[in-house]
């Protein structure tokens, strides 16, 4: 499934079979200054319902302040972030993962000490609904909804293959497998977009062509969207239908990885300017 | 044996169950015997009362890991408010058993309460606050009950705050038959001491299921998620707050029904009797016995409360000894050859060597 970008009526691009369904996320010149700082600036960014983008740029350009405004752990100072058309103005880290926003962080967060099986139940828990009573006096909700939540962790973590590595502590997971299960634990709260935070960060060739196959598994399997930052520029070639680059907290450029490619801007910003002869 | 393949944590808790229940039997059967000398018999229920201090602080500081330094302010709530539930109730309810509950369930409401109170506030803020507000509550509460006087009639209860210092118990009004309960500096005198061996081991054990069922459930898994990482358990929509104050609050809850237990045990108690030493003590319990390791808090505060006694013969090297030895079980649990050393007899353990 790779779309071809058309507009919408607001002129921004996405992917042609998401067209008739509202954009699950809609940046109307977004901001936030820290100080005198303009971190980021008239950031504008539309995702259809089932998109896989990409959001790049040099070190330092803004790209995981933008995840923090979209997840709330900044409060943006300017624009606004609109949820499935909700605006999302107001709403914390908690109340914004559960209107649909999950995440993963560039610097892993995994709950190390807690099993690989029980970090994906902890994403499953603002879904359960058993009191701290029923936990402690293990009523029949209790049982009903552990085996439940047990049931749909093992499901999760299978589709990743890490099944058979539900009872070791996150800690000590090689790498590799603590970033998917990073991942499995953001779907595990059920959202309707995912950020990833440099998927494939520290990942050697194989690894990030597995990495791809998972994410277009996840978007074919779940039908929703997904929004990434990368380096790994053949990643993001490969499995980003829009791609939005931005340097030094504006948005440069935006399209199809082809016009990404060939965008005398974007190349300038990676690679600096020709000298004049 | 339908479950062959048994969680792990599932046999450790079944072996503390079993261990607190041999150990109940045990001390039951010495003391029937007579083998058990004066002192000793005399510290079995404040022994239950601490090992359920220690389990209940160990939920706040090991599975929550924020740092309390007023658990001993939460005992003294629940000290006094059971200790006055209980004599007020004494005309109204004949069976000591029954009030010494009721006087517990007062005792853990009112601490619960004060847990509320404080950690309404100071739970929302990152950082070591908590350490810093408990530290003054566990002040402020010995300070409060110093200047209480609390009475009883036939009209009910008769509370006066002595914050000037110059009243005393006569200003509380009580008729000629009335009780005084708490007097001020003086604490509470002619209590009926209500407290049993059994009402400790019952303590210890209900302590005991209410902090290993929480801790694994959603609730106590979400504590630990947050332990571990606050960030990442608000960004998969945990309400950090609530899960906060539920450790929090019960924690208190439990320390609040210890107090009552324990006050009831003396026919006379001070409010300094629950200074900031005992606050640490509490503490020493539970760092010594590993945090979040509820079996080993169980056994650092019998071991703790009864190795004082026991080294009574040495008189004035008494602490000293005792400072001795805190510091070897420190210096050799944490050392790494016998951690390896002893981690050979865990089960379990060399599997997940050989696998890593």
């Amino acid at each position: 499934m790779f779309g071809k970008l058309v507009p919408v009526p607001s002129g921004a691009m996405i992917p042609d079979r998401d067209i008739g369904k509202k954009p699950i996320l809609e940046c109307v010149n977004l901001g936030i200054t820290f100080g005198g700082l303009k971190a980021v600036e008239d950031f504008n960014l539309t995702i259809g319902r089932t998109e896989i983008a990409g959001l790049i740029g040099p070190n330092g350009a803004g790209k995981t302040t933008v995840f923090n405004l979209l997840t709330k752990v900044y409060q943006p100072t300017h624009g606004t972030i609109l949820l499935g058309g909700k605006d999302t103005h107001g709403m914390n880290t908690m109340q914004v993962n559960r209107a649909g926003i999950a995440r993963t962080f560039q610097n892993i967060r995994l709950f190390q000490k807690l099993s690989v099986e029980d970090n994906v139940k902890v994403g499953m828990d603002a879904n359960m609904k058993y009191n701290m009573w029923s936990g402690i006096f293990r009523l029949p909700g209790y049982w009903h909804e552990e085996k439940a939540a047990h049931d749909r962790a093992l499901e999760l973590l299978s589709l990743f293959n890490m099944a058979d590595l539900a009872d070791v502590p996150a800690g000590s997971l090689p790498y590799g497998a603590q970033r998917r299960l990073e991942i499995v634990r953001a779907l595990a709260t059920n959202p309707s977009l995912l950020l990833l935070d440099e998927p494939a960060a520290g990942m050697n060739p194989s690894e990030t062509a597995e990495l791809m196959e998972n994410i277009r598994k996840i978007r074919d399997t779940f039908q929703i969207a997904v929004l990434l930052i990368e380096h790994d520029m053949n990643l993001v070639m490969n499995i980003c239908e829009g791609i939005c680059v931005l340097n030094f907290g504006r948005v440069i450029a935006k399209g199809s990885p082809e016009d990404i490619q060939s965008n005398p801007a974007v190349i300038e910003a990676y690679l600096g300017k020709k000298k004049e002869a | 044996m339908k479950n062959l393949h048994m969680k792990k944590y599932t046999r450790t808790n079944l072996l503390t169950y079993l261990g607190v229940i041999a150990a109940f039997v045990v001390m039951n059967m010495l003391s029937a015997s007579g083998s058990l000398s004066r002192s000793l018999t005399g510290q079995l229920v404040p022994i239950c009362c601490y090992m359920s201090m220690a389990v209940s602080l160990n939920l706040t500081v090991g599975i929550l890991g924020e740092l309390s330094l007023g658990h001993a302010g939460f005992m003294s709530v629940g000290a006094f408010s059971g200790i006055v539930a209980a004599m007020s109730l004494q005309s109204a309810i004949p069976s000591a058993p029954l009030r010494l509950v009721i006087a517990m369930a007062v005792g853990a409401a009112a601490a619960a309460l004060a847990g509320l109170v404080v950690g309404t506030p100071v739970l929302r803020l990152r950082g070591d606050y908590l350490a810093i507000v408990t530290l003054a509550f566990g002040e402020i509460i010995k300070e409060l009950v110093n200047c209480l006087l609390v009475g009883y009639d036939s009209k009910g209860l008769h509370v006066l705050f002595n914050l000037s210092g110059n009243k005393s118990v006569a200003d509380l009004g009580l008729e000629p038959g009335g009780l005084a309960i708490i007097k001020g500096a003086q604490g509470a005198t002619g209590t009926a001491t209500i407290a049993t061996f059994t009402a400790g081991f019952v303590l210890v054990l209900v302590t005991l299921f209410v902090v290993l069922n929480l801790k694994h459930s959603r609730a106590g898994r979400a504590i630990m998620a947050l332990r571990d990482n606050a960030i990442a358990a608000e960004s998969v929509g945990l309400n950090i707050t609530k899960y906060k104050m539920m450790a929090f609050v019960t924690s208190a809850a439990l320390a609040g029904a210890a107090g009552a237990l324990y006050g009831l045990n003396f026919s006379s108690l001070q409010a300094t009797k629950f200074n900031f030493n005992t606050s640490i003590l509490v503490l020493v319990f539970v760092v010594l016995g590993g945090l979040g390791n509820i079996w080993g808090s169980l056994i650092a505060a019998a071991a703790l409360t009864v190795l004082p006694e026991l080294l009574r013969a040495f008189s004035d090297y008494r602490m000293l000894v005792y400072a001795v030895v805190l510091i070897l079980v420190m210096l050799t649990t944490n050392n790494p050859t016998l951690k390896s050393f002893f981690g050979r007899f865990k089960p379990g353990k060399s599997h997940g060597k050989e696998a890593a």
